[in-house]
């Protein structure tokens, strides 16, 4: 469509002043994270280069990776069954089903946190100390969109025939679900995972408040001590998931669903 | 092959454009006479498109002229040039009912009217195109074919000097295709709006226009009317393009060609002299059921009124024929058949 | 799961489901139930029910009726709604137009995944590492506070105090929002068809008339949408505050946190749930009537 001399000035206009509003704390995190020890001397890669020996910073890194592979495993093997289950054998169910997969919504971080705190009390005291038992909280934040982008593949590929198809031919019921029906929706569940990974490593409030160090509580606990070191490490996140994202076609996302809550 | 008569009411004069290497409009030129329905007809990437936004004002060109009514109009806004569109699809807009759809036109400056008569204009088209009673519906709400009406009523409520039609049928089942066609012909007969029909299905082409141009490469090749462009193409694209050929060898001298034994006529732009394919439609045959034939039938299709004969000839071609259904009684698959010509004019193309 | 027990049952509910019924296919839902009760609905539950008590324990309106009337309380949840609301709008905005202007250029340029890759990142930024991002940039050793204390010593850029405020914490939330509206909001306008331009034109129509009876009446659902959407994102918000105000509760989701873990003493468990009792209220009504407009626009959306 071709824009009239005005509408294109106006145009490069707001992408100039957009860009560069975004650019500029991305910049700043630059500047800062390399600017010389006390003000003497040129730009160094000291808080880069700190990165790795920053203990705290990688062990809750194994262990944020550690929760979100728990995550997805709840997603793969308890969600995503569950859903094809009910949306197969029983319809009735679909209604409540949907409005408890939506709750999450609704019910922001803090919220959450407020409602079960006392369960993570008990947890802590009678399982585990590790932060691994927020996967449980953390699947269930999952859920709009593990569930809005399932049902939109279920309702694109006809389930029911499919699964019906594989048990005439002798299959049972769970090896119809995990073995016909799953795979059949791959691209949903494969956007499912880059979500849980998103969320788990970029939560901060549930796991603050609960007092688990997880990356997001290291890094804010490290800005504390030394702000370099923890802007390096956020530039670094920042442009690691960057990297990926660029790398994987763009996917179209329809009816706007909430990003992952970011508190 | 262009066509000047002058004092058209549309010009197009020698247009020009390219994207990148692709060379969509080279040298083209038309003439519309006022009233006329002009169909430009040819494959995918002709520039047949490109020819009518360039009339709409939507596709600026690289040289050329535009006149309409005698007035240059090469370098006006689109929004000035009172020219109604109809668009492959997404015609209507969506959050408007058809009745606002038809008032918008008269809505803008160029077109101001009182209200009582803008509701009156729009009522009446609504009327000529037979939807009064979907007045207050959305698009989403009616089909395909419904939308096209309304999209052709609100391109004729401005009262336009040209009515511009890029592929309005090509989104649209079959059976709908056939009935509105035939509507915007009746229309445009009843409106007398002068009208440019872009689009790519020759049926529709022939069945409803004055005048039909092919179109390849940018150029037009032949344009007239639909019987004398399908009875006397000038080129072998043309011949080949509009209707369906069967390339049959045949030896031409005078003026006339020898094909399948028979003597028939060459038509105009027909190599002169020498070996050379006589195209041949599938209607100019005759078969008859003959043990001593020089041909075999293949298949048979039976289309109502008329029989699809595919027949081989000794040779090993093979040749589509069209009969009438009832000359096809006692034919069968495998039958020997005699192949002849009707005396019919034909184009022979180089070997 | 084995169906060896037939049951025939008419199958009167759901559409498609041709298997035979069987009670015991309710078990099936049993695994996720427990876990979904554990981890998303006790917790509200405990939430909803938890602010009609007081600190003792027994049935009380008191935390109901105080958080409304102690300014203590009453002033954050205040400022909450118009942060959510201003940043929407400045978000919103922004975002829109950014949308818009991307939308006219190249369809599949490298450009364009570009600008969503960053979209994406942008809109996911956890709330602490833009903190961090806002302090390296405009805190006392930001590029921006050092340009800006070259110009001149009064700036209002050379003092950061700015940031740590509430109108601070609004400009850092217009960070995220307006990505997070980019994303929302780009397909609607890539929706729009350039037929409707097209036609418009043909029909005498100028820019001003296309954009205003045409382009912005279709877009405005899916703003508005985008709008209520950058509101409950705002309004939700809580790491970027907790990393960004050091003292203070100046927002709800600040205030109950807060009332969880307070070191001054001012913990209760009742006050937190109420808090955040009200602010589910808000988040629920805000995200009804998105869900209302998103009904709106699927008609238009063939």
């Amino acid at each position: 469509m071709k824009l009239g001399i005005p509408s294109r000035v106006f145009r490069v206009f707001i992408i100039a002043l957009t860009a560069l509003y975004l650019a500029a704390p991305l910049y700043g995190m630059l500047d800062f994270s390399t600017k010389p020890l006390g003000g003497q001397g040129g730009r160094t890669l000291r808080a880069w280069k700190a990165i790795g020996n920053q203990e705290d910073l990688t062990s809750s890194i194994t262990v944020s990776f550690a929760i979100a592979i728990i995550v997805m495993l709840l997603i793969f093997l308890l969600v995503v069954p569950t859903v094809i289950w009910v949306h197969l054998r029983l319809p009735e169910l679909r209604r409540p089903l949907e409005l408890i997969c939506l709750l999450p919504l609704a019910i922001p971080g803090i919220v959450i946190v407020v409602g079960i705190a006392p369960l993570y009390r008990w947890i802590s005291i009678n399982i585990t100390e590790s932060p691994i038992s927020l996967a449980g909280v953390y699947s269930m934040l999952i859920l709009p969109y593990t569930y809005r982008s399932l049902s939109a593949s279920l309702d694109l590929v006809d389930v029911a025939t499919l699964a019906e198809a594989a048990r005439t031919l002798g299959a049972s019921s769970m090896r119809a679900i995990f073995g016909i029906v799953m795979p059949t929706i791959r691209s949903g569940i494969m956007s499912g995972v880059v979500i849980s990974l998103a969320l788990v490593l970029g939560e901060f409030t549930i796991s603050s408040l609960l007092s688990y160090d997880t990356l997001q509580v290291v890094i804010y606990l490290l800005g504390r001590e030394d702000g370099k070191i923890a802007v390096a490490v956020s530039l670094a996140a920042l442009l690691f998931v960057f990297a990926i994202l660029f790398a994987i076609p763009t996917t179209k996302r329809r009816g706007a669903i909430l990003d992952a809550d970011i508190a | 092959m262009a066509d000047m008569s002058t004092n058209a009411y549309v010009q197009l004069v020698s247009l020009s454009k390219h994207f990148g290497k692709v060379r969509a409009l080279d040298g083209f030129s038309l003439d519309i006479a006022q009233g006329e329905l002009v169909a430009l007809l040819g494959p995918s990437g002709c520039g047949k498109t490109t020819a009518l936004r360039a009339l709409a004002g939507l596709q600026d060109l690289d040289s050329g002229n535009i006149l309409v009514d005698s007035k240059d109009i090469t370098f006006l806004a689109p929004n000035k040039r009172n020219m109604g569109m109809v668009f492959q699809a997404y015609s209507l807009f969506p959050h408007m009912t058809a009745r606002e759809n038809v008032e918008y036109g008269l809505r803008m400056k160029a077109h101001r009217t009182s209200s009582s008569e803008r509701v009156a204009r729009a009522s009446k088209l609504l009327e000529l195109v037979g939807l009064s009673t979907h007045v207050n519906h959305l698009p989403h709400q009616m089909s395909g074919g419904q939308q096209q009406r309304i999209a052709l009523a609100r391109a004729l409520a401005i009262e336009p000097k040209v009515l511009l039609l890029d592929e309005p049928l090509s989104a649209l089942d079959a059976k709908v295709r056939t009935q509105l066609r035939e509507e915007i012909r009746r229309i445009q007969i009843e409106v007398g709006t002068t009208t440019l029909f872009v689009t790519h299905d020759q049926e529709e082409a022939l069945g409803i226009a004055d005048r039909v141009g092919v179109m390849r490469g940018g150029v037009l090749e032949h344009i007239a009317a639909p019987s004398e462009l399908y009875e006397r193409p000038r080129t072998s694209f043309v011949a080949e393009f509009v209707g369906i050929t069967n390339p049959l060898p045949a030896v031409v001298s005078d003026g006339s060609a020898e094909v399948l034994g028979v003597k028939v006529p060459t038509v105009a732009g027909s190599i002169t002299s020498g070996a050379g394919l006589a195209l041949i439609r599938p209607e100019c045959f005759k078969v008859e059921a003959s043990t001593s034939g020089n041909a075999k039938i293949f298949a048979i299709s039976f289309l109502g009124a008329t029989c699809r004969v595919t027949i081989d000839l000794s040779d090993g071609s093979r040749v589509r024929t069209q009969i009438p259904s009832h000359d096809a009684t006692n034919l069968g698959i495998g039958s020997a058949v005699q192949l002849t010509l009707k005396s019919v004019p034909v184009f022979v193309k180089g070997a | 799961m084995d169906n060896s027990q037939i049951t025939r049952a008419g199958s009167q509910t759901g559409t498609g489901s041709r298997f035979w019924r069987n009670k015991k296919d309710y078990l099936g839902v049993l695994p996720f139930l427990v876990v979904a009760g554990l981890f998303l609905i006790w917790p509200t539950i405990n939430v909803v029910y938890g602010a009609f008590f007081s600190d003792e324990g027994k049935f009380s309106l008191k935390y109901i009726t105080e958080t409304i009337q102690d300014d203590g309380h009453r002033i954050p949840f205040v400022h909450s709604l118009q942060i959510s609301f201003w940043t929407s709008i400045a978000g919103g905005i922004l975002g829109a137009l950014f949308a818009w202007a991307i939308s006219t250029g190249k369809p599949d340029g490298l450009a364009r995944r570009f600008v969503l890759a960053v979209g994406g990142v942008l809109a996911q930024f956890g709330g602490v590492m833009l903190a961090f991002a806002f302090f390296a940039t405009f805190g006392f050793n930001g590029f921006v506070t050092t340009l800006a204390r070259r110009v001149s010593e009064t700036n209002f850029l050379a003092s950061p105090e700015w940031l740590y405020g509430l109108f601070g914490l609004g400009v850092v939330y217009t960070f995220f929002q307006i990505p997070l509206m980019f994303i929302v909001f780009l397909p609607a306008v890539e929706n729009l068809k350039p037929q409707w331009r097209e036609a418009s034109e043909s029909l005498g129509g100028s820019a001003k008339d296309y954009w205003f009876r045409i382009g912005f009446p279709i877009l405005f659902p899916s703003f508005l949408g985008g709008l209520l959407l950058l509101f409950v994102n705002s309004f939700s918000a809580y790491a970027t505050a907790a990393a960004l105000i050091s003292q203070g509760t100046i927002i709800t989701p600040l205030d109950i946190g807060s009332a969880l873990s307070s070191e001054t003493g001012g913990a209760s468990a009742p006050l937190a749930k109420t808090l955040s009792l009200y602010m589910v209220l808000i988040v629920i009504l805000v995200m009804a009537l998105y869900s209302l407009l998103r009904k709106r626009v699927s008609k238009w959306e063939q």
